[in-house]
């Protein structure tokens, strides 16, 4: 099958085109050379006037795994409002914080992304993460697994083993997880809190390792280097939440000594304590860290107004906010030796100065990051809104205008506490583009995806510009998914199956001896049994695995 | 004959993984790890290999073909047991939502008294390896956990190492309510678990005053449901001395009306214990014929526990409403699916109305089914994933034998695909 896409304005910042008409081939989902003239092309879509990006990719979003569940069983009130009718090619499901997985790949598909990362599987836990990802329809799907909190690492640290087998370790539980990335949260804060301790400070010891998040950042940092992942460390710093903990992220950034690093829902961690509620906007701080470090990346995890509900692995900060509960039920759990999680419901509202002043802070942030290949656009879904809101987020980061009409209604307190109604900045599309493709497929790691190049699979995006940024967004004309036409004006018209996306580090196996003697003393299951294997992915014939390259290693 | 070690359990919730099999043929053994549970539930024959229509033994495809005519003529078909493994459950799914039927998980009655408590308040919980690493204390309410799950003692308590623990053999056992059935919670020292009990019913207020005990309220009454306040009073002390102390309950085990509440005591208790400088987390126990995987499922294809509608053409959920038996009392449905892959015993409700059973070979019937397609089990005969009580876990079956009966979800995404 030959498809040609006639005439659109690209924004491929993969392969440097900006806003050029260029004409597009793809042969078995997979873009092509332009072929011969006398080669039959199969069927042609007429793209004057429109523009094409790839598919988008959501490099953190939590639609897979057991916090995942926990938040939809915890709410019921809030999917029946949001019902998602059956079709004849389509499932039903709901859920408007937290939607089902069917109604989660649909409502993706529906504005035009084809790819989206968990990234906080428990390797415990992994299992779920993978099943409920095999249920969402349409999307490429990957996780990141979360290590720093779990026993066995902080007993090597304790017991000083050397890097090489932290390593080892990684990398291994990277492979028995099915991941592409590794992703701290809250480094050994979880743990801690098992030990009731009620916060962990950057420098704090673990009350019974004697280990500090700064040295569980550091091991993992370089273990996530040195066995060639491409995708950083990716990191849920300490003091999630807490006013002044701007500190905390610029102390972060200056401890990991140039390792690559990615630190997510960054708003969360960019307070300061100014003015009369204790209570101001870090942004500005962490926008310059950002750009002086050339080795941080930062998601932004943006709030937006209304109701949502947070799940996060961050079980010690979860409980120590659980009093902001809306409404008021929450669930905190203490996982395996492993992690934890923890699931609060939030009502963030624009007259709440706080949750006013966060959705500043998020904003200041994206606008004064200069490098746009660093930053990538998050609402750390479900945590600051369901992901439903991206075009939404995009008009504010596109539009100026609309984002001071915006700013002028939000709680006054918490203007005179921003300084963004005086930045300029308005995103290109260019810039959306790499934000939400190019630059996140290279943040993850994918070899052949986020781009319209050569070569590529063909996942593609096709809009109607529009100077409401917002309505262009969110109903794209038509997307393609590995090159089949998946959706047509905002609905989905065929479905299929995307990918999972992994690496495979190597080991030693020697690691695998330890890691058996401490699963027959400690654990509750065989090592053996741990281990997710390929067939899990692919039995049930719709899920397939990609393995992609790793960074040379030393 | 093939020997099969690591073989995990679908069977008593508590994620056992160490069982040893000895396969012959379609025999099988377990030769080491078993338990009352687990090893009659592996060693069952295989009775039925062959579907039937009317009491008639007929090709697979002939009962797939009748069964989705019967559910292509209903109005509102009920699937009820809902007793299967992640595939299997994807396929009641996949049914329900095409003929618009209910789903309803065998267990709901006993997993509504949680999910009621869960969706009020919330809640906090542990796992099973936090159990056997961390708890100090265990305080035991209304259910006799070794009959519940034979193995929980000794795999999960008096497991000789522990990380957190010099002497897992101090932890303290204490039973509420029901007492225990055998002297699995004695530890291997031979020290007791400290029982005070009170009938099932009289648990609302045992509970209540245990709660306001550990909020220092002050109680007058000298007894509790015979029970005296100051062993009660005892019992707080501890949970709030202890470093890991964990409340277990089994909703199943809470037959009493609004056992909910009772449950919500319990589990707003832990959550207050946590406020006062220490850690207390809850357990709930169940897991036992996937119920916990159906939950799981119909949670992420639906967003809802596995007591759904979808006739109205999405997911709608309503914990009393579409009680499966209450439905069928009031004459609510017109079909009745019953699907039940791990346990024979676990019949249909006796209906008039047309029924098709999903099930494991050897069910046995007062009154045939219109169609009965016998099914492999989980765990057994197929390869699959089932999850654990902790809710976190899903455990690897592994296939064992080569039954050549079909799995449930085989059966059911053939139906599906025949409506």
């Amino acid at each position: 099958m030959l498809i040609k896409l006639t005439g659109g304005t690209v924004y491929d910042p993969a392969s440097g085109i900006d806003g050029q008409v260029t004409t597009l081939y793809v042969q078995d989902g997979k873009f092509i050379k332009p072929p011969a003239a006398d080669v039959k092309v199969d069927k042609e879509y007429d793209l004057k006037g429109k523009v094409l990006m790839a598919g988008a990719i959501d490099m953190h979003t939590h639609i897979g795994g057991g916090k995942g569940n926990i938040a939809r069983m915890l709410i019921p009130e809030d999917h029946r409002k949001d019902p998602v009718y059956r079709s004849d090619i389509t499932r039903s499901g709901c859920g408007h914080a937290m939607p089902s997985t069917f109604a989660t790949g649909y409502r993706y598909a529906e504005m035009g992304y084809t790819a989206g990362f968990e990234p906080a599987i428990l390797p415990v836990n992994a299992r779920q993460a993978h099943m409920e990802m095999a249920d969402i329809p349409i999307l490429d799907k990957g996780g990141y697994v979360m290590l720093g909190s779990d026993d066995y690492l902080l007993r090597m640290l304790t017991a000083k083993k050397d890097q090489k087998a932290i390593n080892d370790y990684v990398a291994w539980t990277m492979n028995a997880a099915k991941a592409i990335g590794v992703k701290v949260v809250n480094p050994g804060g979880i743990n801690a809190f098992k030990f009731n301790q009620r916060k962990l400070e950057l420098d704090e010891q673990n009350a019974h390792y004697g280990v500090s998040p700064r040295e569980i950042l550091q091991v993992l940092a370089t273990a996530v280097k040195e066995i060639g992942v491409k995708h950083p460390l990716h990191v849920h710093g300490c003091n999630l939440g807490v006013p002044g903990n701007v500190d905390t992220t610029l102390d972060t950034i200056q401890g990991i000594g140039g390792l690559p690093m990615h630190l997510t829902h960054i708003q969360f961690h960019s307070y300061g304590t100014e003015g009369d509620f204790k209570f101001s906007s870090g942004g500005a701080q962490i926008a310059e860290a950002i750009n002086k470090n050339k080795n941080i990346t930062a998601d932004v995890g943006q709030i937006l107004f209304g109701q949502t509900i947070t799940a996060s692995g961050d079980n010690m900060r979860q409980h120590a906010n659980h009093g902001f509960a809306n409404p008021n039920k929450w669930v905190c759990m203490d996982i395996e030796c492993d992690a934890g999680c923890g699931v609060v419901p939030f009502k963030y509202r624009d007259q709440n100065f706080v949750n006013a002043l966060q959705w500043a802070i998020g904003l200041e942030i994206f606008l004064l990051v200069d490098d746009p290949w660093r930053v990538f656009l998050t609402t750390d879904h479900p945590n600051g809104a369901p992901f439903t809101t991206y075009p939404h987020l995009i008009r504010l980061l596109m539009d100026k205008s609309f984002r001071n009409d915006m700013l002028a209604t939000i709680h006054p307190e918490a203007q005179k506490m921003t300084t963004l109604a005086s930045i300029d900045r308005e995103y290109s599309l260019q810039e959306i583009a790499i934000l939400t493709r190019a630059g996140a497929a290279k943040l993850v790691g994918l070899d052949d995806r986020g781009s319209l190049g050569e070569g590529a699979w063909a996942d593609i995006t096709v809009y109607t510009e529009n100077v409401d940024r917002e309505k262009m967004f969110e109903k794209p004309d038509y997307v393609f998914k590995d090159g089949e036409l998946v959706v047509v004006d905002g609905k989905v018209v065929q479905t299929k199956w995307g990918t999972t996306h992994i690496v495979r580090p190597e080991w030693d196996i020697s690691v695998e001896q330890d890691l058996q003697k401490y699963f027959e003393r400690f654990m509750t299951m065989k090592v053996g049994n741990f281990k997710i294997s390929d067939d899990e992915i692919t039995e049930d014939g719709r899920g397939s695995l990609t393995t992609h390259s790793l960074n040379a290693v030393s | 004959m093939i020997e099969i070690t690591e073989v995990p359990s679908p069977f008593c919730g508590i994620g056992t993984d160490d069982l040893t099999l000895q396969v012959e043929g379609l025999s099988v053994k377990v030769s080491e790890n078993g338990c009352a549970i687990n090893t009659p539930a592996f060693e069952q024959e295989i009775t039925d290999t062959s579907a039937r229509v009317g009491g008639k033994e007929v090709s697979l495809e002939l009962a797939i073909a009748k069964a989705a005519e019967l559910l292509r003529e209903s109005n509102q078909p009920i699937i009820g047991g809902c007793a299967t493994d992640v595939n299997g459950m994807r396929g009641v799914m996949a049914v329900a939502d095409k003929a618009g039927a209910v789903v309803d998980n065998v267990n709901f009655p006993a997993a509504r008294r949680n999910f009621l408590a869960l969706q009020d308040t919330g809640w906090m919980t542990t796992t099973l390896a936090e159990i056997k690493n961390r708890c100090d204390y265990l305080l035991v309410v209304g259910v006799d956990l070794e009959g519940f799950a034979p193995r929980f003692f000794e795999r999960y308590l008096w497991n000789k190492e522990s990380m957190f623990l010099d002497d897992t053999g101090q932890r303290q056992i204490v039973y509420l309510g029901k007492a225990p059935s055998g002297n699995a919670s004695t530890s291997p020292k031979g020290v007791s678990a400290k029982v005070l009990e009170c009938a099932d019913v009289d648990l609302p207020e045992v509970t209540a005053v245990l709660r306001a005990l550990v909020k220092g309220r002050k109680i007058v009454a000298d007894t509790v449901a015979g029970i005296a306040t100051h062993e009660l009073r005892a019992i707080a002390e501890q949970l709030k001395a202890a470093k890991y102390s964990v409340v277990t309950w089994a909703a199943g085990s809470l037959n009493f009306d609004h056992a909910e509440l009772t449950v919500q005591m319990l589990t707003e208790m832990v959550k207050d214990i946590n406020t006062m400088d220490t850690r207390c987390s809850g357990f709930p126990l169940g897991g036992k014929e996937g119920d916990q995987t159906a939950n799981q499922v119909c949670g992420w294809i639906s967003a809802f526990p596995a007591r759904a509608r979808f006739s109205s053409g999405f997911p709608e959920y309503d914990p009393f409403l579409y009680d499966s038996n209450v439905m069928l009392a009031n004459g609510e449905a017109d079909v009745l699916v019953w699907v039940q892959a791990f346990n024979t015993e676990s019949v249909p409700p006796v209906t008039d109305l047309p029924t098709i059973v999903v099930a494991r070979s050897g069910m046995r019937f007062a009154q045939e089914p219109d169609v009965f397609i016998p099914v492999g089990t989980p765990g057994i005969d197929h390869a699959g994933h089932a999850y654990r009580l902790d809710n976190v876990v899903a455990i690897r079956l592994k296939k064992c034998r080569d039954s050549g009966l079909p799995s449930t979800a085989e059966v059911l995404n053939a139906i599906e695909q025949a409506l």
